[in-house]
């Protein structure tokens, strides 16, 4: 059996689903033998849906009107400037 | 989401040939797409309002001047992720006085995976708090981590890049993708544990 420092080695590619069947099946092992590591898993893996799942939020107004005007100012140079279209 | 504008039937590809003929809508369309998540990730990594909005700036100044270099085999949204980190990277550096770790730091001391504390989360324990009470809660863990961890955080679980984007995006190799995202995930995994933790349970273990 793996031993929990073993496990948590490969935590993240197991999140990750990115382990080979082999490994897998020992990862499982463990976690149903290990009441500790089946916590850790549980809540890792709670952690990282917590952050997906959080939306970025708006960008504060004036934050947005500098941006957008800056976006202008940068395209009205390059049409001036241009000469060099994109490929 | 995007913006439902009238430039947002449009798809992508669509938009950016628009925008490099110089059609000032649909690059402001590419823009207001994407400058929320750019903001977000520019805050996250620099952790200064004023550096996150030259971030921002900077990104799509720069994606415009270089809209000709983009080849399309990466997605749009990909492509100025990268520029937006090595902007805000170059932020970080610039600030030397900031007690933070440097980004190439050896970080591989095995501490950073020591798992101190263990107890059972409730099943959505998101839903305990206030939209606001959460963010703040996320924010500030993602905030506690070194920079190095930080930013392969975000890319990886918030961005939602894969590990070989996150590599090429910060200019290191996939197994060091892995390893900083496993203590990430671990050291916030620990500072939520505090927030979320079932009620009533007050189980400590140590490995």
């Amino acid at each position: 059996m793996l031993t929990c420092k073993e496990f948590l080695q490969e935590l993240t590619d197991y999140l990750d689903s990115t382990v080979d069947a082999e490994l897998r099946v020992k990862l499982e092992r463990h976690i149903n033998e290990c009441p500790n590591c089946f916590v850790i898993l549980d809540t890792t893996q709670k952690t990282i849906k917590v952050y997906k799942g959080m939306q970025a939020q708006e960008i504060p107004q004036e934050v947005h009107v500098r941006l957008m005007k800056a976006v202008e100012r940068k395209m009205a140079a390059g049409k001036t400037a241009a000469g060099k279209p994109g490929l | 989401m995007p913006a439902t504008t009238e430039a947002g039937v449009f798809d992508e590809s669509e938009l950016l040939a628009k925008a490099r003929e110089g059609d000032v809508a649909a690059f402001s369309e590419l823009v207001n797409r994407y400058s929320r998540k750019i903001y977000r990730l520019a805050k996250h990594i620099t952790q200064n309002d004023t550096d996150a909005e030259d971030v921002l700036q900077e990104t799509f100044m720069k994606s415009f001047e270089h809209l000709g270099d983009f080849q399309g085999q990466s997605k749009f949204y990909t492509w100025i992720v990268r520029i937006a980190v090595n902007e805000s990277l170059m932020k970080l550096r610039k600030r030397k006085s900031d007690r933070t770790v440097p980004l190439d730091e050896p970080l591989d001391t095995g501490e950073d995976t020591v798992v101190r504390e263990i107890a059972v989360w409730d099943e959505n324990p998101e839903q305990q708090y206030s939209r606001e009470e959460l963010a703040k809660i996320l924010d500030e863990a993602v905030e506690g981590l070194k920079p190095a961890f930080r930013t392969v955080f975000v890319l990886r679980d918030i961005e939602e890049l894969s590990t070989e984007e996150t590599a090429q995006a910060l200019g290191i190799s996939v197994p060091a993708v892995k390893s900083r995202l496993l203590r990430a995930r671990l050291q916030l995994r620990e500072k939520l544990t505090r927030f979320f933790r079932r009620k009533g349970d007050d189980v400590f273990a140590y490995l």
